[in-house]
């Protein structure tokens, strides 16, 4: 079996596999049986400064997207960072590095955007013993409405700023994390990297609007009659989640900097996608609150077999593996034509390819073959949209076959095989 | 209809009462588990919502199948409901009577796919189950037309017709010999499925439409003649069944313990006490149909202790099917194939035995089947109408109709079991009267103009 030990920012950990920081990290009793069940590391629930403790609603916490046999496909919540005293938070910390030694213990933090309360929170978090901390810059409901969160991760110069203030007073390696709430994610993740942070881990819950109760007309789910925004997370939001990731990793201004990634993270093949697109880890919250800490397991076994597979002997080589394959719209070449293809052996006559086509795109599927019921590609219309692959019931029925040194019959050119993006194409007037 | 299906009910060895009262109402209790709402939502999920769906086509009523599917993983009941409806009248029965495996569940793609089809019979049931059909209100009246049409029994057919001319703005006069109405669905479907009284609680929900005047244990022909029913109202529509059991034609039939097995589940349906029913010990079945089924079913679930149902071909050609047959495995029912009926054995006036010839080997000897009771199960054919001197153009021994299900009689239609060319399903014998009706409508108000 593969090693799947890890290496982020030096910390070393068996496997890349960490739970971010949220509720399963909220204390020593949750990290413990997380670490039993062979999580790698943890980034504890974010710290405040010390004070009168963090007030959360008692309503309810969180919302849910579910499919149809109550699968969930996103979850969103309202809670705060820690609602526990400070001390108490400092010293289950302190003991958890001891009893976990060959674990990640990272300290997630949010204190206001003043040099002190950084400088002051920073010294007890070292005392902790702790590997590193994770500044939480993502957080877009509640606290963020005090400045903090998200209203931070929204200003790059604010993320730069308290990014250089925990370099100078600490010794610590700092992640930075990063808000989707934001236009472009490489200006933050850039300001990081400005403010001399070690790594940055993205994405932090999106905002959102769970639903409206139509018999109650009333947002859902409500604190009594009222609800909240909160951030949203869980498998919908990991296309999201690996656009921004890619657009960090590919950027020349944020290169080399390590990333941990976050978002929707569910099984070892999203796992390994987010490596692949260069998250050095990636960090877990949603699949755990759904199906509680022991996912790990198949999640460790998925990727090892896999990592086999690949002939890979470590993480490593899978980092950033896919990076290179993703670019720009103007540098897709405009001279690929596929066209679709129906198995009919496995064709089970459905017609939703016929129907998604004729109704909404091209006209290039037929629902008659020799006067049967029967679906067929058109190829004359045909543009290789891959709208019929995508709505087919039936994996693999409908694919998509490459021309080459062929006539395509739609445009009734020959295919030739040779390279030519938008900002080559004779239609393009800037080119 | 025989008034009695056994002359003499003392004999020792039909005696009932073989169960206790709580078997025998588990034994006849609903035989399918509805769904709930989560089941429901999810089995719903589970359909393509198919372009020109192919459940859809294959069902007579063509019911919008994906439409109303697609409604109920909406949480719209009331919506899929009527979607069901207003195509089929009696979608309620049909979810629980038709024989889905043939008809839409067999051309769902998932069939094909993956050999588990979309449980659209048990969706259906879930959709009209959810709403109280009587309350519900989907239809409403047109205005009336001042037109009167006469039909002739309250079975499927019968009231699907009076139920779309309601609609329409007509009256309708329904003469219905037996005491209740429902025709198959009250007096000729197995106990089990359906029951909690589910026809008489459809055929409320049907005339809650309003101007549907039905007359019970009026016999046309007897109580009033046909003769009047034209010269009374604008148009007659026919939905009489099949009111005679096929004889074995087989010397002794008139022996005790030889019954038609329409006959006994008319009893069966009517009984308030199953135990009071003439039960065999070696029971054989003859014939290969839905009914066969349900007569070895039902009196296997009264208590007989050996069933055979006999059929003179083989498994592939019995119409009941290859589910219905398993069902009727599972129940301990034997089926023999490729068994003809040759030779009834009596004994002072009881039949004692039933001789068969294998009809795959025709030059073996014959062979014998202990019975103290026989089920006549192998079809039924249109009794002598009631239709005075009219005489209809037959087809197959039942009446000629065309595509809009007008007789050869001016002013005349028919549908259901009597018509030719249907497949004695009552979900056929709603179209028909659903067809028969727009067809008649149209006559009558094309008339006007």
């Amino acid at each position: 079996m593969i090693d799947l030990k890890s290496n982020f920012i030096g910390i070393q950990t068996p496997n890349p596999f960490w739970l971010a920081s949220a509720p399963p990290t909220d204390k020593a009793y949750n990290v413990n049986r997380a670490f039993e069940a062979g999580w790698g590391g943890v980034m504890w629930k974010t710290l405040g400064q010390a004070g009168p403790p963090i007030v959360n609603v008692s309503g309810p916490r969180y919302g849910a997207w579910h499919g149809k046999d109550r699968s969930l496909m996103g979850l969103n919540n309202i809670e705060l960072i820690t609602d526990r005293d400070l001390e108490i938070n400092l010293t289950e910390i302190a003991q958890i590095k001891r009893d976990w030694p060959d674990r990640g213990v990272v300290v997630s933090l949010m204190v206001p955007c003043e040099e002190q309360a950084w400088k002051d929170i920073l010294v007890r978090v070292e005392d902790t013993g702790a590997d590193g901390i994770e500044l939480n810059f993502g957080c877009p409901h509640g606290m963020s409405e005090r400045g903090m969160g998200a209203a931070v991760g929204q200003v790059p110069e604010y993320v730069e700023m308290v990014t250089a203030w925990c370099k100078q007073y600490s010794y610590l390696p700092t992640i930075v994390k990063l808000t989707p709430n934001i236009t472009d994610i490489r200006s933050s993740a850039r300001a990081a990297v400005r403010g001399g942070g070690d790594a940055v881990s993205l994405i932090n819950t999106i905002n959102s609007v769970m639903g409206v109760n139509l018999q109650q007309l009333r947002v859902s789910p409500a604190t009594g009659q009222q609800g909240a925004h909160g951030g949203y997370c869980g498998p919908a939001v990991k296309p999201i989640a690996l656009h921004m990731l890619g657009e960090i990793a590919r950027d020349d201004q944020c290169e080399g900097i390590p990333i941990s990634g976050i978002g929707g993270v569910t099984d070892w093949q999203d796992a390994a996608e987010f490596m692949a697109l260069g998250a050095t880890n990636v960090q877990v919250c949603t699949a755990v609150m759904t199906y509680g800490f022991r996912i790990v397991e198949d999640m460790i076994d998925g990727l090892g077999r896999y990592l086999a597979e690949q002939r890979m002997s470590s993480v490593e080589q899978l980092i950033g593996a896919a990076v290179p394959t993703l670019t720009d719209w103007n540098q897709l070449d405009l001279n690929y034509v596929v066209k679709a293809q129906i198995d009919q052996n496995s064709c089970i006559k459905c017609g939703r390819c016929y129907i998604a086509c004729e109704d909404t795109s091209h006209q290039a599927i037929s629902s008659e073959i020799n006067g049967e019921r029967g679906f067929e590609v058109k190829e004359e219309e045909c543009v290789g949209c891959n709208l019929c692959v995508n709505v087919c019931p039936v994996e693999d029925c409908i694919t998509l076959r490459e021309l080459h040194d062929e006539v395509d019959l739609r445009t009734g050119e020959k295919v030739s095989g040779e390279y030519r993006n938008w900002t080559q194409h004779p239609n393009n007037p800037m080119a | 209809m025989t008034d009695s299906i056994f002359k003499n009910p003392g004999q020792t060895a039909f005696a009932g009462h073989r169960l206790s009262a709580v078997d025998y109402q588990q034994n006849f209790a609903d035989i399918q588990t509805p769904l709930d709402i989560h089941s429901a939502v999810v089995e719903a999920d589970r359909c393509y919502y198919c372009y020109d769906a192919p459940c859809q086509t294959a069902c007579p009523t063509s019911i919008d199948v994906p439409g109303f599917i697609r409604m109920i993983g909406q949480k719209n009941d009331l919506g899929a409901a009527s979607k069901i409806l207003t195509e089929n009248i009696m979608g309620g029965t049909c979810a629980r009577a038709c024989p889905v495996e043939t008809l839409c569940e067999h051309a769902c793609v998932r069939q094909g796919e993956e050999g588990g089809p979309v449980q659209i019979g048990l969706l259906q049931r879930f959709a009209t189950d959810q709403v109280n059909l009587s309350e519900a209100k989907f239809f409403t009246r047109d205005t009336p037309t001042g037109y009167r049409v006469a039909i002739i029994g309250a079975g499927p057919a019968g009231l699907s017709c009076a139920h779309r001319l309601a609609v329409l703005g007509h009256e309708v006069f329904i003469y219905e010999a037996q005491q209740k109405s429902g025709g198959l669905n009250e007096y000729g479907l197995a106990a089990y499925k359906m029951a909690d009284d589910y026809a008489q609680r459809e055929v409320e929900a049907i005339l809650s439409i309003g101007g549907i005047n039905i007359k019970n244990g009026v016999k046309v022909g007897e109580d009033i003649s046909f003769a009047e029913l034209q010269t009374n109202y604008d148009a007659v529509f026919m939905g009489v069944g099949l009111g005679s059991s096929n004889a074995l034609r087989l010397d002794g039939e008139q022996a005790e313990g030889i019954i038609s097995a329409v006959d006994y589940i008319h009893h069966l349906r009517q009984a308030e006490d199953l135990g009071e029913l003439p039960v065999g010990q070696d029971v054989v079945v003859i014939g290969g149909g839905m009914t066969a089924i349900d007569i070895a079913i039902q009196i296997k679930r009264l208590g007989a202790a050996n069933v055979t149902m006999a059929y003179r071909r083989g498994k592939e050609n019995m119409s009941a099917s290859l589910e219905e047959q398993e069902f009727a495995l599972n129940e301990g029912v034997r089926i023999v194939h490729w068994a003809q009926p040759v030779g009834l054995q009596t004994n002072k006036g009881f039949i004692t035995g039933v001789e068969f010839k294998a009809t795959n080997t025709p030059d073996s000897d014959s062979y014998t089947m202990a019975a103290d009771m026989v089920f006549k199960a192998i079809g039924q054919s249109l009794t002598p109408i009631v239709t005075g001197d009219i005489e209809f153009a037959q087809s197959h021994g039942k009446i000629a109709v065309d595509a809009e299900r007008r007789t050869s009689h001016m002013g005349i239609w028919a549908g259901g079991d009597c018509v030719a060319g249907g497949d004695d399903l009552a979900v056929t014998a709603v179209q028909d009267g659903k067809l028969a009706a727009l067809s008649i409508h149209n006559t009558l108000t094309q008339q006007q103009i």
